[in-house]
């Protein structure tokens, strides 16, 4: 039998199987061949377009419509972009003219969104004036925009005016007593409702504008912030009744709340889930679900490609100078595409000779590992244990193996010597429940303290497929019997 | 009489978008409410729209002079765990 990276059963004739094609992810492999070709320069939606393709948005809508109690309105929505975050808001003028800058400048730009920093549809000029000019001037350029759902069906038709495929709508609760929890009040109709009757209000025009964007074939995501004991057992009801009502994918992300940010959440002591939390209902979610797994939370108004932020050369004064021949950029930016789609494409067709077997295994009921990687982009293990600002987490089974989530830890290398060992405790709390981390190279003391805590450090592993790789020391754990040795299993539980 | 808006406004352009008469402004600080424009929405609504979509709490007083949404009314946040949290931050 092969590995069996999730999914890939489904879809062999395509041959997607090596670690840098631009479908092995978890939420890519399972969509059909017309959406995948929708979303597969979007960076948002594949862990690898992210390191090939670019999106931006622009602030040109500040006003809101309702109130979550993650968020506090001195801010940038903080669904959309970190809490705490404040845009530069721009006209629909001024938008239009720093998006096409940067399309011109960097050619991987391929969508523009539109987030906040309120509610887009709240500011319907403002937006459709966006929409309007940048659908006429760069065609080549998709747009998608974000939305809380309260105004959507009366704009519905309007947004399917323009160059828009995709639409992300945040849905936290289907349940009004949840709701009333989640959202203080909703501004309805020229008044202002709290409470459960505001909420229910807001599910059900939610629901609606679901329903009628799948009608009209727009591509819906749905954005779901898990709140521990407000709505995270809720959360796999409500995956389950957007999937049937036709949303592509279901995103859910963990509530950040900090008492600074002056939010509900944040003063009130509410905590936002663990790693492990978020990872367990993201499961439970999967199996009802496309789950969108590497979602940063990334900065809403952060331009350029992935871990790189060029806002600054793209502030409004800098724009207003520039002289951009659009014809120009756009026959670039044409040329740049098919030579990142072919490499893309190319690797997709790559024989599949690479792969390993684990046919060869004898226990079949051994059980699943989790590992965690230190890579820089590229499909591949390529990145020192103490250069790394986040880490994959792959889970390998005797079946396959698979992208599941990814984990923000603290750089260990950071020049300071005094914080080395504090530092590297919180990294291995984090990583609490992997068993081996994979990466390029790793120092002698992160490499004790990480084996002490029950991970495994590996180096061997250096420039390989991640799939490989993971695969590979899967099938070393099972041979070596470390996986069925319960006692040691518990001792591992005990020690992570 | 007429609403005004303070300091506080955040200016997120949503009361500018609901005023039955135009009467809300951008300013160089913050919004502003044009006292002759103002009719405090009499006769268009029942109530005062931009008090009814003001996110900030104190941001618009009412012809009274009165704030329109007091604190907590709108995040729900009870004043002393506000007060507690701020005296925690600045302990820091």
């Amino acid at each position: 039998m092969e590995l069996n990276v999730l999914g890939q059963s489904e879809q062999t004739e395509s041959g997607c199987a090596s670690g840098s094609c631009g479908s092995n992810d978890d939420q890519m492999s399972h969509l059909s061949e017309e959406i995948r070709q929708k979303v597969f320069n979007h960076p948002c939606y594949s862990e690898e377009a992210h390191h090939h393709f670019a999106r931006m948005h622009v602030a040109v809508a500040p006003a809101c419509n309702i109130q979550c109690h993650y968020c506090n309105r001195k801010y940038d929505c903080s669904n959309e972009s970190r809490p705490g975050v404040v845009s530069e808001l721009l006209s629909p003028d001024q938008a239009v003219k720093k998006v096409m800058a940067v399309a011109a400048e960097i050619p991987q730009m391929t969508v523009l969104g539109i987030a906040g920093p309120g509610d887009p549809l709240a500011n319907p000029e403002r937006t459709f004036d966006t929409f309007r000019q940048l659908s006429e001037k760069a065609p080549d350029i998709k747009l998608c925009v974000s939305t809380n759902g309260l105004s959507l069906p009366e704009h519905v038709d309007e947004l399917c005016k323009h160059n828009i495929d995709h639409v992300t709508m945040t849905i936290n609760t289907v349940d009004p007593e949840i709701g009333a929890e989640i959202y203080p009040w909703v501004y309805w109709k020229n008044r202002r409702i709290k409470g459960v009757k505001g909420a229910k209000i807001l599910i059900e025009q939610q629901q609606k504008g679901l329903e009628m964007l799948v009608e009209r074939g727009v591509l819906v995501k749905v954005n779901s912030v898990m709140i521990p004991g407000v709505n995270d057992e809720h959360l796999k009801e409500v995956s389950k009744i957007v999937k049937q009502k036709g949303a592509f994918l279901h995103n859910v992300m963990p509530l950040i709340a900090e008492a600074e940010h002056g939010t509900f959440y944040g003063v009130m002591g509410q905590r936002g889930p663990t790693n492990e939390e978020l990872m367990e209902l993201q499961d439970s979610c999967s199996g009802d679900m496309n789950m969108m797994r590497h979602c940063r939370q990334c900065r809403a108004d952060a331009v350029g490609l992935l871990g790189e932020d060029r806002g600054e050369e793209f502030a409004m004064d800098k724009v207003e100078m520039m002289d951009i021949d659009y014809e120009a950029a756009m026959v670039k930016r044409k040329k740049i595409h098919d030579a990142i789609e072919a490499d893309l494409e190319a690797k997709r067709k790559a024989p599949n000779e690479v792969l390993v077997s684990l046919a060869g295994l004898k226990k079949k009921e051994t059980r699943p590992v989790l590992m965690a990687i230190a890579t820089t982009g590229g499909g591949v293990i390529n990145q020192h244990f103490g250069h790394a600002t986040e880490f994959l987490i792959y889970e390998a089974s005797p079946t396959d193996v698979r992208f599941v989530s990814h984990r923000k830890v603290e750089l260990y290398c950071a020049g300071n010597d005094d914080d080395g060992v504090p530092i590297l405790q919180r990294i291995i709390e984090t990583l609490k429940g992997c068993e081996a981390v994979l990466c390029s190279k790793v120092g002698f003391e992160p490499w004790s303290m990480l084996e002490e805590a029950g991970i495994q450090p590996n180096g061997e592993h250096a420039m390989e497929p991640i799939e490989e790789a993971v695969a590979a020391v899967y099938k070393e754990m099972v041979e070596s019997g470390q996986l069925d040795d319960e006692a040691a299993t518990e001792q591992q539980l005990a020690s992570a | 009489m007429a609403y005004s808006i303070v300091e506080s406004c955040v200016s997120c352009h949503a009361c500018s978008m609901v005023c039955p008469t135009n009467a809300i402004y951008q300013a160089e600080a913050h919004f502003m409410v044009d006292k002759k424009k103002c009719t405090e929405c009499e006769g268009d609504y029942a109530d005062s729209q931009c008090a009814s979509i003001c996110p900030i709490e104190g941001a618009i007083l009412n012809g009274a002079h009165q704030i329109a949404n007091p604190a907590g009314s709108l995040t729900g946040i009870p004043l002393e765990r506000l007060e507690a949290a701020l005296a925690e931050i600045q302990a820091r």
